[in-house]
């Protein structure tokens, strides 16, 4: 076992996820018993919060947490941009899809079916990008038609009616696509693929150990080791207690997600 | 010594008495017309009759039970003031000399003195009940009004009295014996009408104008609801409420319910389908309000699926009640057509309607579409085609991913038995 981590989260990176999660958890557990409103799982749910303003306030609140964690990201990609960092743009540490991933994408495909070799990845995989892009697009779609459902007399004097029909129709259509794909897609390919299972912990203490990254990240570790050499970027290892709390917090997020999904599928098909 | 005087003085008070309201009430006895008739024809007497009937003692030979009946309470009832005798009623033993007579008499009859009430009650529920079987357990006069101390209606002690009238019939109608005995398919009624709006204004308000029994289904000639002369035939309940509820029976003709009623569409909606007929509670109660909106959605079907799409309907489905609500747009008694330049929700009269909730919306606000439908291109087009584009999307990422995964599984697994073994 190696004792030697590189770091791969910085500490605002993994507080951002933190907020993130937890913003995504609460608006998950106070807009879905909307959606399935029919439901007597989500009358329950409701009425365990109390009331509908409660749960409104509780959604504006997460939706306040959420956006104020956007907005954070995007001023440290703007502040990285301005100071001079194109590498965000275009290359290997970059979250824009690039030829690679496509190619990727499909050698990877080859090697489930076991005709082929595993892809020599750099920092972020191309399911990685797709996570990335899809909570960017969300954070749009959602963000931008549950401000136009926050305040529909004010915009109302900007957009005709429909404009409301749609927003209500986009912003759960999208959520659901959002909570359907988090809670299954991203923990499946995050966690609880076979490789991972239960759970990787490097959102929780940002390294990952040199082992790890290259196997797994076989270009990435050949990359920093030409570059700037792995001495430069080795740190130590997560103290134990970071760990610790990062198998608390992510089993109980795994834990919510999957029962939520799972009333999700218990509405639809059950 | 002190109390045979006491005793005496007693006595001698209420032989006094007696004697003065005998003669009191001597200028009334001209009053009762048919039983005067009967005055000359030789007969027992009261009195005649309470030499057994006041003695607790005496027994019926055959079945052993009390021929007791109290002379104060006879005296003290609307039959007693207006002093009539005992075979002014038990008519069998009008000519009777022979006493003791047979233990079983003729019963009672009414119709000497209240033949058109006696009329009434023959086209009554429980007269037809009577009438279809001999033992049945449908009520007659004297269950209703009591026997020997019968009162009138306006008495507080009578049967029959309005704050009374509840229990009265409650006495067969809550008695669940009576109730299996006699088939009677609303069952419990007299326990649903206690938790209403009008039983409490009875039971607890004491309030003498709250609907009671008899006022909306009639007193001696209580009818089924199947029958077209029936207070509460589904066509006549409009007015049977409207006899109270005048200003809503006003407001309700006018609207497309009671005006389809009155054409004689009777799929229209009555009174009793969204208030209820027993269970009737305020307007402002949660329960009542979302239950209401189930009973629009069992004609609208088409509107409360649309509806169930908004948040008003997804909250009020959560069985929260802050939000508008069919009555809230549509009005409750007087809705229109939304063609109909009266109708709340007219084009002229829809951000006004809009405005009760959301104070400051303005004109575009109001072109929400409340009832869209993401599957009616004419009516929704942008809807319909955002709808589509996002059923794609999840049907495409979730495909995508869902293989994705699948196929990554069994790899995933057998990589980490390698890594094991390795290990």
């Amino acid at each position: 076992m190696s004792t030697k981590y590189v770091r791969r989260f910085d500490s605002t990176d993994r507080l951002l996820h933190g907020f993130l999660m937890l913003s995504f958890l609460g608006l998950a557990a106070t807009g879905l018993p909307l959606i399935f409103a029919d439901q007597e799982w989500a009358r329950r749910m409701a009425a365990l919060l109390g009331s509908f303003e409660v749960a409104g306030w509780l959604h504006r609140v997460s939706a306040s947490i959420l956006i104020t964690v956007f907005a954070v990201h995007l001023f440290r990609l703007a502040r990285r941009l301005l100071g001079g960092d194109w590498g965000l743009l275009w290359g290997p540490r970059s979250m824009v899809p690039q030829p690679r991933d496509v190619r990727e994408a499909v050698q990877h495909v080859k090697w489930f079916l076991g005709r082929g070799t595993r892809p020599r990845f750099d920092r972020y995989t191309y399911w990685e990008k797709f996570d990335y892009w899809a909570v960017f697009w969300g954070m749009g779609i959602i963000g931008a038609s549950g401000l136009l459902l926050w305040f529909p007399v004010f915009f109302a004097r900007f957009v005709p009616g429909w404009v409301f029909n749609v927003a209500l129709l986009v912003h759960s259509e999208e959520a659901l696509l959002a909570v359907g794909f988090i809670f299954t897609m991203h923990f499946f390919n995050g966690h609880l693929r076979p490789e991972k299972f239960p759970m990787d912990r490097v959102i929780f203490t940002g390294r990952v150990s040199l082992e790890e990254l290259e196997e797994e990240r076989p270009d990435e570790f050949a990359r920093l080791r030409d570059t700037v050499g792995l001495d430069a970027v080795t740190v130590t290892p997560p103290e134990p207690w970071v760990v610790r709390l990062g198998t608390v917090v992510g089993t109980v997020a795994v834990t919510v997600g999957l029962i939520l999904v799972s009333l999700i599928l218990y509405a639809v098909f059950g | 010594m002190k109390r045979w005087l006491a005793l005496f003085s007693l006595l001698y008070v209420a032989a006094f008495s007696l004697v003065t309201a005998t003669e009191q009430t001597t200028p009334s006895r001209t009053a009762p017309p048919a039983p005067r008739a009967a005055k000359a024809a030789p007969g027992p007497t009261n009195d005649d009759c309470l030499a057994c009937h006041a003695d607790p003692d005496v027994k019926r030979e055959a079945a052993g039970t009390s021929v007791l009946v109290d002379p104060a309470k006879f005296t003290d009832s609307v039959h007693g003031a207006l002093d009539l005798k005992c075979v002014d009623c038990h008519a069998d033993l009008k000519t009777f000399t022979d006493f003791p007579h047979e233990s079983k008499l003729a019963k009672a009859d009414c119709t000497a003195c209240h033949a058109e009430r006696v009329t009434e009650y023959d086209r009554s529920i429980h007269a037809a009940a009577r009438r279809q079987s001999a033992g049945s357990v449908a009520a007659t006069c004297v269950d209703c009004h009591s026997m020997h101390e019968m009162r009138e209606k306006t008495d507080p002690k009578s049967l029959t009295y309005p704050l009374s009238l509840p229990a009265t019939c409650g006495r067969c109608h809550g008695d669940p014996k009576v109730i299996a005995a006699g088939h009677i398919a609303i069952g419990n009624v007299a326990d649903l009408y206690k938790d209403s709006i009008h039983g409490k204004a009875v039971s607890r308000s004491g309030l003498m104008v709250a609907a009671n029994c008899t006022s909306c289904h009639g007193s001696h000639d209580v009818r089924k609801k199947s029958d077209a002369e029936s207070r509460v035939f589904r066509a006549n309940i409009p007015a049977t409420c409207g006899a109270c509820h005048e200003g809503i029976k006003a407001l309700y003709d006018t609207g497309v319910h009671g005006t389809a009623i009155a054409k004689g569409n009777n799929k229209a909606p009555v009174c009793a389908d969204c208030h209820s007929a027993h269970q009737i509670q305020r307007a402002d109660v949660p329960s009542w309000k979302l239950d209401t909106i189930r009973e629009c959605g069992t004609c609208h079907a088409d509107k409360i699926t649309t509806y169930r799409d908004t948040f008003h309907g997804q909250v009020t489905s959560l069985g929260f009640v802050r939000v508008a609500a069919c009555s809230d747009c549509h009005g409750a008694h007087d809705i229109h057509g939304k063609n109909d330049p009266a109708s709340t929700v007219a084009p002229g009269r829809i951000l006004e309607t809009c405005r009760k909730c959301h104070a400051t919306a303005n004109a575009n606000f109001a072109k929400y579409d409340p009832h869209a439908d993401k599957h009616d291109k004419a009516r929704n087009p942008t809807l319909f085609y955002a709808a589509g584009f996002m059923k794609w999307l999840l049907i495409g990422v979730f495909g995508v991913f869902g293989l994705h995964a699948a196929l990554w599984f069994p790899r995933g697994f057998r990589e980490r038995q390698r890594k094991a073994r390795q290990a």
